[in-house]
């Protein structure tokens, strides 16, 4: 099966092990994801919390570019492109006087946008949408006990009508972990935010937050957090580090992309996983527990 | 010159103080119909609806001799009655009115005078062809039957069968579980002169088994109904309790030797019961039955002690479901509500942290009768909650995610918990979530300031976001909109104010009395202020909570209204029913059978003989399917005919 892909910027750069481990794991299992031959930033979270029409001209190309190549699913990785391309997409489907303006002004490029005819799905979703039991079959690892937190943070449920899974208690992390053989904990702040881009200049904001939410999923067991935001994985992985110097007792745990916990239980090269991108270092807890 | 007496048709505009005349101008419409063909008189009124305004009319009818009328007013839901009075005091047949709708079709929904006044003239002018067409009708009349059925034996279906009863009529009142009393038998104390809920209610629930005018019937349920006001014919399916009625004394014996325990409904699973039971110590009737689901000898053919030790030999595992048939004249629907299940609130910890519990589990624990005694001891361990916190609105006013309405109780009896508990937990904290107080009722108000100010209940403003258990205690995390800051209070058990809402076989019973509901599901009266207990169908009346969340007091109201009503209905021997219905042209009528399948009223049948459909006149609600289907013409609607529509249609494009 082939599906259209798009990156976004972290994906070719800091995050650059999250999409070599994604695209191998889907590989693994019979999805080839195509990049978009041409494509820009997503536009971020801002495009939506202003009413700045200019501002959606970001995502609108991207929807643009995939409704070019013919086929009707656009794959992203990271959460934030998920969400901004996804609300653009509805947002165009509810304004029809909006959708006119943009494509007005489109037109001096020669293009014609519109909103139908593409769909934009997560990592997730299209994993969950396989069969369980061919995935099961490819799993190489034996059944380890690695304790894992799902972070979900706050894009990929929030607003309502874009998430890709119940808004108060999402699974769909969990039940892929369980599938590739991990153990997964319970903890209530999966779902909240991690305190997104206040790390530029309120990193005391961030530090409150992420505390409250290490803390909560180490004391339910966790040893490792699974997520798909890059912005979520920089806050964590960094700042757990800083409160870690500040604070002897607080415990850091190591901060990995789902694709690259999926992609060791496929047995795939480590190598793709680029540990050396990760401030905490999680290869002594994965020798530990027998994965690397 | 003498006109011929078919054509001595008045037309009467009503201003409707200036509800009309503001939009519509009333002086050029008079104008243009003017020497309308047929037209005899027109003439206006501020009020046609008015004592002054039907004198005018009854004066003109005499005085120009008129035999039809059309008056141009509101709708015809409002004043058809009204104006086929007056016509008929004034010696012309009632059914040679016609209504012209130039209100709310017209006045109330055009700004632009122009238009509006134009669009009077054509309503009008189409009423006008039709009236000219109208034959005199004579009402049918129908029997009644003096019966009533009450559906639930909550306080709704207690207080209005008790009601009819006393007045002189039958009742059946049927409760599809063992005994009647409903939700009010679960309450411990009531706001807000906290008299305690078993005490009111149980001497009602014996003066119901005792009333030689009640046929109560427990355990069962209303599986079909048919006929109309006056002559409903129904079936109650009376459900295995596997205990012979008749010949069990209530002894008890049988409860006590009982092996086995399973959750009780009654104490919402905080206690266990036998699997031979009654739900409460005064249920009424006082006669245990056997949970088939549960009981041993049932499932595996082992035990059967309760028959073993019963005196009477009132045991009976062979019973068969029965079905009763009953002619009723008049329905009662008091199937009462509940409450959402606290599982499907996954975010508030429902149905996964035992201690957090609904409103009605917390009654039972504040009852005497309950599974503690009326002591306060939490689920979990048996400890006393030396922090409580009671979320308001859970589900209700959601609109997001849940329902959008209030569920009207819940801001008392919270006032009602937090105090109570306080009064039994002297060092206890009890907290309060809550997005407003809503306190209307006689001395609801006052009761709620006594829980805030004297019982130092906190009260915090503002939603709870979630909930989750941490070092054995449970987190309330929630945002305080007064001091504009999030706020976390950890406590020991938490009390839901879930949602209430009907219950959950209302769309079946609405189904079956072909009654409507609302988007909630509860059952819509016929007006929200004028005919507040009447359902849309007639015979049909409305009690209690199965018709919004209600009150005790509201809702024993509510019922007497509906028992008041239903009186109303038997006070006379038979009924009047609208001859406005379908009719058959024999000549015409091909015997095809198709107005049979469409008749939602089961009114319509073959005779076989003729070979030609028939129509019940009294079961036939004219509600026009059959002549839109009818393939020939044959099916006719009285006074609604195909010549007087294409007349209509006719003056209206003319
Ligand atoms: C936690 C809580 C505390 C409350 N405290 C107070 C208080 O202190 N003071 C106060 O005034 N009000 C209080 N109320 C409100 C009170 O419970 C209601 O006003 C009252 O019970 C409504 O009575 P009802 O007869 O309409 O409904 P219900 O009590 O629900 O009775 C309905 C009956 O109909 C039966 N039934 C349902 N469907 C069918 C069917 N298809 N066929 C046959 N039978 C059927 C049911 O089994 C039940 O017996 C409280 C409510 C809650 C939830």
């Amino acid at each position: 099966m082939e599906i259209s892909y798009y990156p976004g910027c972290s994906l070719k750069t800091s995050a650059i092990n999250f999409e070599r481990t994604a695209l191998s794991t889907l590989e693994e299992l019979g999805i080839y994801a195509l990049e978009l031959p041409r494509w820009n930033c997503c536009g971020v979270m801002f495009s939506q919390s202003a009413d700045n029409l200019m501002l959606q001209l970001a995502p609108a190309r991207v929807i643009m570019e995939a409704r070019e190549t013919g086929r009707k699913r656009l794959l992203t990785l990271c959460s934030m492109c998920y969400n901004t391309l996804k609300r653009s997409l509805l947002f165009f489907k509810r304004n029809g006087e909006k959708l006119k303006k943009i494509n007005a002004f489109l037109k001096l490029e020669e293009r014609d946008f519109s909103a139908e005819g593409v769909e934009v799905i997560h990592l997730l979703t299209l994993l969950s949408e396989l069969d369980t039991s061919n995935f099961k079959m490819k799993i190489k690892k034996i059944k380890s006990n690695l304790k894992v937190a799902s972070y979900y943070g706050c894009l990929l449920t929030r607003p309502r009508e874009i998430a890709l899974d119940g808004v108060e208690n999402p699974q769909i992390m969990e039940k892929l972990l369980e599938i590739a053989g991990f153990q997964t904990v319970n903890y209530p702040f999966k779902t909240d935010c991690c305190a997104s881009f206040q790390v530029v200049n309120r990193r005391n904001v961030v530090k409150k937050q992420i505390r409250k939410i290490v803390t909560s999923a180490v004391r339910n067991g966790a040893e490792i957090f699974a997520l798909s935001c890059p912005l979520c994985e920089y806050n964590l992985d960094s700042v757990q580090q800083e409160l870690a110097q500040e604070d002897e007792t607080f415990t850091p745990i190591p901060v990995l992309y789902i694709s690259q916990l999926l992609s060791l239980a496929l047995g795939q090269d480590p190598k793709l996983n680029d540990f050396s991108l990760h401030r905490i270092d999680p290869r002594p807890l994965f020798k530990e527990k027998g994965l690397l | 010159m003498k006109y011929s007496h078919a054509n001595r048709l008045g037309i009467f505009i009503c201003h409707c103080g200036v509800n009309i005349s503001s939009t519509v101008d009333i002086e050029t419409v008079k104008k243009a119909l003017t020497g309308y063909p047929g037209v005899s008189l027109i003439t206006d009124h501020t009020y046609t609806c008015s004592n002054p305004g039907q004198d005018m009319i009854r004066n003109k009818i005499r005085e120009e001799e008129l035999d039809s009328v059309v008056i141009a007013a509101c709708s015809p839901s409002l004043h058809e009655n009204t104006f086929r009075k007056t016509l008929e005091e004034a010696g012309i047949n009632p059914y040679k009115l016609e209504i012209a709708n130039i209100r709310e079709q017209c006045s109330w929904v055009h700004s632009d005078r122009k238009v509006a006044t134009e669009k009077a003239i054509s309503i009008i002018k189409a009423a006008v062809s039709k009236a000219l067409l109208n034959e005199p009708l004579t009402p049918i009349s129908v029997p009644v039957t003096r019966k009533a059925l009450v559906v639930g034996g909550g306080i709704a279906g207690i207080q209005a069968s008790l009601n009819i009863a006393n007045s002189g009529y039958k009742v059946i009142l049927v409760e599809k579980e063992p005994s009647i009393g409903g939700k009010m038998a679960q309450l411990s104390e009531t706001f807000p002169t906290l008299d305690c809920s078993q005490c009111i209610l149980t001497h009602r629930m014996v003066e119901v088994e005792r009333h030689p005018n009640i046929n109560l019937m427990v355990s069962s349920e209303v599986t079909r109904i048919s006929g109309f006001v006056g002559n409903f014919e129904v079936t109650i399916r009376k459900k295995k309790t596997y205990v012979n009625a008749e010949k069990c004394n209530g002894c008890g014996i049988c409860i006590e030797k009982c092996p086995r325990k399973t959750d009780s409904e009654f104490d919402r699973a905080l206690s266990k019961r036998k699997v031979i039971y009654r739900p409460f110590p005064q249920a009424v009737p006082n006669i245990p039955v056997i949970d088939g689901e549960h009981c041993l000898y049932l499932l595996k053919g082992r035990c059967g002690v309760c028959r073993d030790v019963c005196g009477p030999g009132a045991i009976e595992f062979e019973q068969e479901e029965r079905f009763v048939k009953e002619k009723v004249g008049a329905i009662v629907i008091a199937t009462g509500y509940e409450t959402f299940p606290i599982e499907n609130i996954p975010e508030y910890g429902g149905g996964t942290i035992p201690d957090v519990i609904d409103g009605l589990a917390f009654e039972r624990i504040l009852s005497a009768s309950g599974p503690t005694g009326g002591e306060i001891r939490r689920p979990s361990d048996g400890k006393v909650p030396k922090e409580v916190a009671f979320i308001q609105c859970v589900c209700s006013r959601d609109p997001e995610k849940y329902f959008s309405y209030c569920s009207k109780v819940c801001c008392m009896y919270t006032s009602k918990h937090a105090m109570l508990y306080k009064h039994r937990v002297k060092d206890g904290q009890p907290y309060v979530f809550y997005i407003d107080i809503r306190a209307g009722g006689k001395g609801y108000e006052e009761f709620y300031q006594r829980a805030s100010e004297e019982d130092e209940v906190l009260y915090i403003r503002g939603k709870v976001s979630r909930l989750y258990r941490e070092d054995g205690k449970i987190v309330v995390e929630g945002t305080d909109t007064l001091l504009q800051e999030n706020v976390a209070v950890r406590v020991d058990m938490v009390v839901l104010a879930t949602a209430i809402r009907p219950s959950q076989d209302v769309s079946r019973i609405a189904q079956l009395l072909k009654a409507s509901v609302d988007e909630n599901g509860f059952f819509t009266e016929a007006h929200p202020k004028l005919r507040p207990v009447e359902s849309m169908t007639a015979g049909v009346f409305l009690a209690g909570c199965a018709q919004a969340p209600r009150d005790i007091p509201d809702t024993v109201s509510g019922a007497s209204a509906a028992a008041l009503m239903v009186c109303n209905l038997f006070a006379s021997e038979e009924l009047k029913h609208e001859p406005t219905i379908a009719g058959v042209d024999e000549d015409v009528c091909s015997g095809c059978g198709i107005c049979i399948g469409v008749c939602p009223y089961e009114a319509r049948e073959l005779d076989r003989e003729k070979r030609v459909a028939t129509v019940n006149e009294v079961l036939c609600e004219g509600c026009g399917a059959c002549t839109a289907a009818c393939p020939s013409g044959a099916a006719v609607q009285r006074n609604f005919t195909d010549k007087q529509i294409s007349s209509m249609i006719k003056a209206i494009l003319a």
